[in-house]
């Protein structure tokens, strides 16, 4: 078994009365994409503040790499990671490459071998035309994409990625993806935390869902599904459609019934006798589809709008 | 756990981790230095030019120490001080403002292996440069109107560097502080506007009342004027070592309390 790059142990975080992080351990191993996932104020944030020593546990440990712990040996983990934090913190009066090569003399390195490795790193961030631009220049996607870029001057063994992908549209999340399978296609390894599930599917080898503070599932996530819900969803919906919900003769082709709005969701082993009984409503809406880690996420931590945390 | 982050009172922990942070203020700088150069110097020069030569018509010569002194020499050697005090004052508390909290840049460097403590010993001497770049741009203004040619100020120069260092770490405490930039204003009229006119600058501190006076002595601004005017009018300052005494105690207590407030509110 090999060592892992982040093992954290029991660790706990709390504000007042209030535990942010209840008890929480998991680790991830060389060349892994690991996604935490949860619900506004699940704790997903102080957790990754811990991890970079940024905030004090109440209780537990967070050790890195062959024997290093935070905070102790903070400079010397840092030395070895690269953090995107949710906030963009480029420098707005510096082009990306001088962006690139201030970022690069924090961590010690010569101008000479920044100035070797920027050239790639603005090719990696499809910024190559952009090198001479400063962040109020660039788009969303763009700073984000040199956020990342800047955070692998130090060539880390570990990124740690906190919402990557938040408030990009559709065509910069996806180029942000393609970098990032990229990086896991050269067996870097990734902390990752999101609110895109579809994000959480494509890019993380393990998941990790949190509510309130504590683990509530982890696993690959085809495992988490097919583990925790059934194969197939069928929602229902417009004028009239929650009374389904009380529908003896679906209930019983239905495993499961839930009601969100003026939808009603039908998970089910067989779709196909359900789907026939629907067409009793031929005025309702019917989708049907594969259920998939959204279905999971909601079933997990629930459906009412949470608080920001 | 570590206790070195639980107590904000932790004596500094510094290294030379605080020379990238320094470079990359300097790079910004280099940027601006020009624009931001005439905007360091005309001000201090219009205050002098109109009192040192307007109200210099009328009041002549200042009596210091039983010697005769132009007024504009008397003016000069105090606004000096006064511009070494506001240039790292501003530099400490609004642009290290900006950076610590409007663009978030403290953040991205701590997230690189630079510890808070070196993030503002950084700052602090940064702002320390700026107030040394400004005072020796005026110093070559006054030395070019021929106000002194007093050899010894070429110790004046580092004192002044020690002024700004001493303002630059009391600035430091209030951008810990602050909410926002309007709570600086509190700093200047609370604090350095009354010292600016208790500190001997415009006229001596022995026109006070005797208990203001007594206050206003120990006054870190009295402390530089009391070190640099006398280096103008080319001799040795009375008491230097205590003035030197009263800018150290000043810039040590204040850095320390300013890293304990600043690691404070970093603290999650």
């Amino acid at each position: 078994m090999t060592t892992p790059l982040l093992s954290v142990e029991h660790l706990v975080k709390r504000y007042g009365d209030q535990t942010v992080v209840n008890d929480l351990s998991f680790h991830i191993e060389p060349g892994e994409c690991l996604g935490v996932i949860g619900p506004n104020g699940a704790g997903k944030t102080t957790t990754i503040r811990m991890c970079l020593g940024l905030s004090e546990p109440d209780g537990g440990s967070v050790g890195y790499f062959d024997g290093l712990a935070m905070p102790r040996d903070a400079l010397a983990i840092k030395a070895q990671l690269g953090v995107v934090a949710q906030m963009d913190t480029l420098d707005p009066d510096f082009t990306a490459a001088e962006n690139l090569l201030v970022f690069g003399r924090y961590f010690g390195l010569p101008d000479r071998v920044i100035r070797d490795r920027i050239p790639q790193l603005l090719e990696f961030a499809a910024l190559t035309h952009k090198g001479s631009a400063k962040p109020g220049q660039l788009s969303g996607g763009m700073k984000r994409r040199l956020s990342l870029a800047r955070a692998l001057i130090n060539q880390p063994r570990l990124l740690l990625l906190d919402e990557p992908t938040t408030g990009l549209d559709p065509q910069a999340r996806h180029l942000m993806w393609e970098r990032l399978q990229l990086l896991l296609q050269e067996r870097k390894s990734i902390l990752l935390t999101t609110h895109f599930m579809d994000e959480a599917e494509r890019l993380c080898d393990r998941l990790l869902v949190l509510d309130h503070g504590r683990k509530i599932a982890e696993g690959r996530p085809r495992d988490l599904i097919a583990q925790h819900l059934e194969p197939d969803v069928v929602e229902v919906y417009g004028q009239g459609a929650t009374a389904l919900a009380h529908e003896a003769t679906l209930q019983s082709l239905a495993e499961r019934t839930e009601v969100s709005g003026e939808t009603v969701f039908f998970y089910t082993r067989a779709s196909q006798p359900l789907l026939t009984a629907l067409q009793t409503w031929p005025q309702l809406r019917t989708l049907h589809r594969p259920s998939n880690l959204e279905d999971l996420f909601l079933k997990l931590t629930g459906r009412q709008i949470r608080e920001e945390g | 756990m570590s206790q070195i982050h639980n107590n904000i009172w932790a004596p500094p922990r510094l290294s030379m981790r605080w020379w990238p942070v320094f470079r990359r203020n300097l790079l910004v700088w280099q940027k601006l230095a020009i624009p931001s150069l005439v905007g360091n110097i005309a001000e201090p020069l219009m205050w002098l030019v109109a009192f040192g030569y307007g109200l210099g018509a009328l009041v002549g010569q200042v009596e210091l120490g039983g010697e005769k002194v132009p007024y504009i020499l008397f003016l000069a050697s105090g606004s000096i001080c006064m511009s070494a005090m506001n240039a790292a004052t501003f530099e400490a508390l609004y642009s290290a403002f900006s950076r610590m909290h409007v663009q978030k840049t403290w953040d991205g460097i701590m997230n690189a292996p630079v510890r808070l403590d070196d993030v503002v010993l950084a700052e602090m001497l940064w702002a320390a440069f700026k107030a040394l770049f400004t005072v020796t741009a005026i110093l070559g203004v006054m030395l070019g109107l021929g106000i002194s040619h007093s050899p010894k100020l070429l110790v004046a120069w580092p004192v002044l560097l020690g002024v700004g260092i001493t303002f630059s770490c009391m600035a430091l405490i209030f951008n810990a502080l602050a909410k926002g930039y309007d709570f600086f204003t509190y700093y200047f009229t609370l604090f350095l506007t009354p010292m600016m006119f208790l500190s001997g600058i415009f006229f001596p501190r022995d026109q006070l009342p005797p208990v203001v006076r007594a206050i206003a002595d120990w006054l870190p601004l009295s402390a530089a004027v009391d070190l640099v005017r006398p280096l103008f009018m080319d001799r040795w300052p009375e008491d230097g070592l205590r003035h030197a005494l009263v800018l150290l105690v000043f810039s040590v207590a204040s850095f320390w309390i300013a890293l304990a407030l600043t690691r404070r509110r970093f603290r999650g």
